[in-house]
């Protein structure tokens, strides 16, 4: 076997914005999402106002047998180098060397057909994702085991559940057997149960030698199966080395970007009408210190945008320093003591009576809606800090303990 | 755009599970012609190819009430309308065939072709979902409808023989000639087809321009006409449709009557390989690009 299983020298992606998107299909959506920042930071845009370059100027090499986890905002460019090393789209610039049978998973269930049974779409996804005949039939009763669904077979798959298809989706893509796997934000579906089981499946795929690259936003996932991770920022490698250290790097980086007016972010939810922006987001502990709050005392999260809007809603994820979410705070969710207040403007409050968390680093994912209509998104809208404090009288212990929640208790013990 | 650097070597399946040295391929910006007219690479991808057309041939007509009926049905009713209108006005030769025997034996090559061009130059754009999260040759995606074709044409080739039997025209060794005559239609469906395709990728215009053209090709063909009725030289010149010579060498070829229309063959068929060779290079040109733009 080749030592090297991946290339590349200098690899560039141009896209060109404009009137050959016109309005049409996935070139607007991929552009929209992945190259309009560096048109409106002006650093990307030399030549023509309307060529992009989604990727630039990337040299990288991956061995036989690595599992490298890409990471990046939205829009660095993840997404574009996979779809170049899939072969699916051809670089503008430089090249990249591929050693060995590509098998890519970038999305699940491509080419799935409505009007397909269970049975011919698992031959149909199979040949797609680069299968044999053969061995499709070898597997197909694992694939079929692993799915769950041998009572639909024969039931066309426009019949099925969203939550079948994608584990039938998942389950043909699990039993792809290539020498470099090419992964891209596939393991957060289907249910709980299936999820850990699809986890399993791609961390047996990891360990068996072969040479995967994974995307993901579940940073978690990613340093769960990851040795090596690339940071990639707007079309360049920003970091390259073991795992957590490409994540404690990009941690920073998405601190540092919080830091910033958040007006001026650029890696919002591509989603939003932005009637309305984001502009503050805080956690405040009573003293009025922003972004530090002490575990077991109160505090309170203020969300500013721009303009006030009738009917403001917000919803905040907490996620901890890994992206791993904890908890929920949705506006939309009522509950009596909720109240709307004219005197606040264009900002929303959310009283926390007690921080029921553990001493940490956390970070806060917010979106805003008006009327039901999505305006705004940020992920890491801002981090703060959790000191430790006292829960109910039980001091905290300072850090190192595991999980992410304090919750009130109390013992029974024999004497 | 591929340019293996080791000779290739055909691999049996069972030598995928063998630790053979992989090829390395470089993806780089390419330029001219590249996949589509490479052999090795549409073999490599025989299976996909299987299962596409495959595909197309299950989907065609599931949940539909009359399913494979409809293969004979729209010629069958084309038929039944053209010997309405045409059958009784003074002056349309039908070569001395009954008229509805006459049109029939135009229409079923014609619908093969017609549908074969029209779900090939619609199938790049719906199969966006394919062309924009893998890869492999993508001239299997309008290729996918003419395979198909070839199940209901030899469905209503079957039934056009019966009905010509049963009104006294059997067949002679002309019939021989078919797979000639069917291979000229699917090589012009597939350059033109594949072409609009590629085209439609960028242009969603060939969406509207597609079913008028049809109709508009329809009565350039002979086919509510005889070409005998038109006069020389264009009734030779317009064999340069190759409709033209495949639609009368099926009339001659079934029905079992006339001269046969060797001149017109010849030219349609030479017609016919411009068409095919011109719209793959087409295609193999700007192929590289559908995932940007589909």
């Amino acid at each position: 076997m080749a030592e090297i299983a991946i290339e590349t020298h200098d690899l560039g992606k141009r896209y060109t914005l404009g009137v050959s998107g016109r309005g049409y299909g996935t070139l607007r959506e991929s552009l929209v999402e992945a190259v309009k920042k560096p048109l409106r930071r002006g650093g990307r845009s030399q030549e023509q106002p309307n060529q992009l370059w989604a990727l630039r100027d990337l040299s990288l090499t991956i061995e036989n047998g690595e599992v490298v986890g890409l990471i990046g905002h939205n829009g660095a460019g993840k997404s574009t180098l996979l779809k170049i090393l899939s072969r699916i789209t051809e670089p503008s610039a430089g090249y990249a060397d591929v050693s060995g049978r590509v098998g890519s998973l970038l999305e699940v269930g491509t080419g799935f057909h409505p009007e397909l049974t269970g049975r011919e779409n698992i031959f149909l996804n199979g040949a797609i994702l680069g299968m044999r005949r053969s061995e499709i039939r070898a597997r197909f009763d694992e694939i079929v085991d692993f799915a769950e669904l041998d009572k639909f077979l024969d039931t066309p798959v426009k019949r099925y559940s969203s939550g079948m298809s994608v584990r039938l989706a998942f389950a043909v893509a699990a039993h792809l057997e290539p020498e470099i796997l090419l992964v891209d934000e596939v393991l957060a579906v289907g249910d709980a149960s299936f999820q850990r089981k699809s986890l399993a499946k791609m961390s047996e795929v990891a360990r068996a030698g072969r040479t995967v690259v994974f995307v993901s936003h579940n940073l978690a996932i990613i340093q769960a199966l990851c040795k090596r991770g690339i940071l990639l920022e707007r079309g360049e490698v920003q970091a390259d080395g073991t795992v957590d250290h490409v994540l404690d790097r990009y941690l920073a980086e998405l601190e540092r970007a919080s830091e910033a007016d958040l007006v001026e972010r650029e890696d919002r939810d591509g989603r939003g009408w932005r009637q309305t922006l984001l502009k503050r987001v805080e956690m405040i502990d009573p003293s009025g210190q922003a972004n530090a709050v002490i575990g077991g005392r109160p505090a309170k999260l203020v969300i500013e945008v721009t303009e006030p809007m009738p009917g403001l809603e917000c919803r905040a994820t907490i996620a901890n320093s890994l992206g791993q979410p904890i908890a929920t705070l949705d506006s939309e969710i009522s509950a009596p003591a909720d109240a709307r207040d004219p005197e606040l403007g264009p900002s929303i409050e959310c009283e926390i009576p007690t921080v029921p968390m553990l001493p940490g680093r956390y970070r806060i994912d917010v979106v805003v809606k008006a009327n039901g209509v999505y305006q705004d998104g940020l992920q890491g809208a801002t981090f703060f800090d959790v000191e430790p404090g006292v829960m109910e009288g039980r001091p905290m212990p300072s850090h190192g303990s595991e999980g992410s929640v304090a919750f009130p208790h109390s013992w029974r013990l024999p004497p | 755009m591929l340019k293996p650097m080791e000779t290739e070597t055909a691999q049996s399946p069972a030598a995928i599970e063998q630790p053979v040295a992989p090829e390395t391929i470089r993806l780089q910006p390419s330029r001219g012609f590249s996949r589509v007219l490479s052999p090795p690479e549409l073999w490599r991808y025989r299976d996909l190819a299987l299962q596409i057309a495959m595909r197309d041939i299950t989907i065609r007509y599931r949940q539909t009430a009359l399913g494979g009926a409809w293969a004979i049905l729209q010629p069958i009713g084309f038929m039944v309308v053209f010997s309405l209108i045409f059958g009784n006005v003074a002056g349309i030769s039908s070569n001395g065939l009954p008229y509805p025997l006459f049109s029939l034996g135009a229409l079923v090559p014609w619908v093969f072709f017609a549908n074969s061009m029209l779900l090939g130059s619609e199938s790049l754009v719906s199969n966006a979902a394919l062309v924009s999260k893998i890869y492999f040759p993508r001239i299997f995606i309008p290729a996918g409808p003419i395979v198909a074709g070839f199940v209901d044409l030899a469905i209503s080739t079957v039934i056009l023989l019966a009905i010509a039997v049963i009104w006294g025209y059997p067949p002679g060794v002309a019939i021989l000639t078919l797979p000639l005559l069917i291979a000229i239609a699917a090589a012009a469906a597939l350059g033109v087809g594949s072409a609009l395709a590629a085209i439609n990728v960028r242009f969603r215009d060939v969406k509207y321009v597609v079913p008028f053209a049809i109709q508009l090709w329809l009565f350039i063909t002979p086919i509510v006409y005889a070409n005998s009725s038109i006069d020389q030289p264009w009734r030779t010149i317009s064999a340069i449709n190759p409709m033209v010579g495949v639609v009368e060498g099926f009339r001659w070829a079934t029905l079992g009557t006339g001269d046969a229309p060797w001149t017109l063959i010849g030219i349609s068929a030479a017609s016919a390989v411009a068409l095919f060779v011109a719209g793959l290079a087409y295609f193999d040109r700007v192929e590289r690009s559908f995932a940007d733009f589909v």
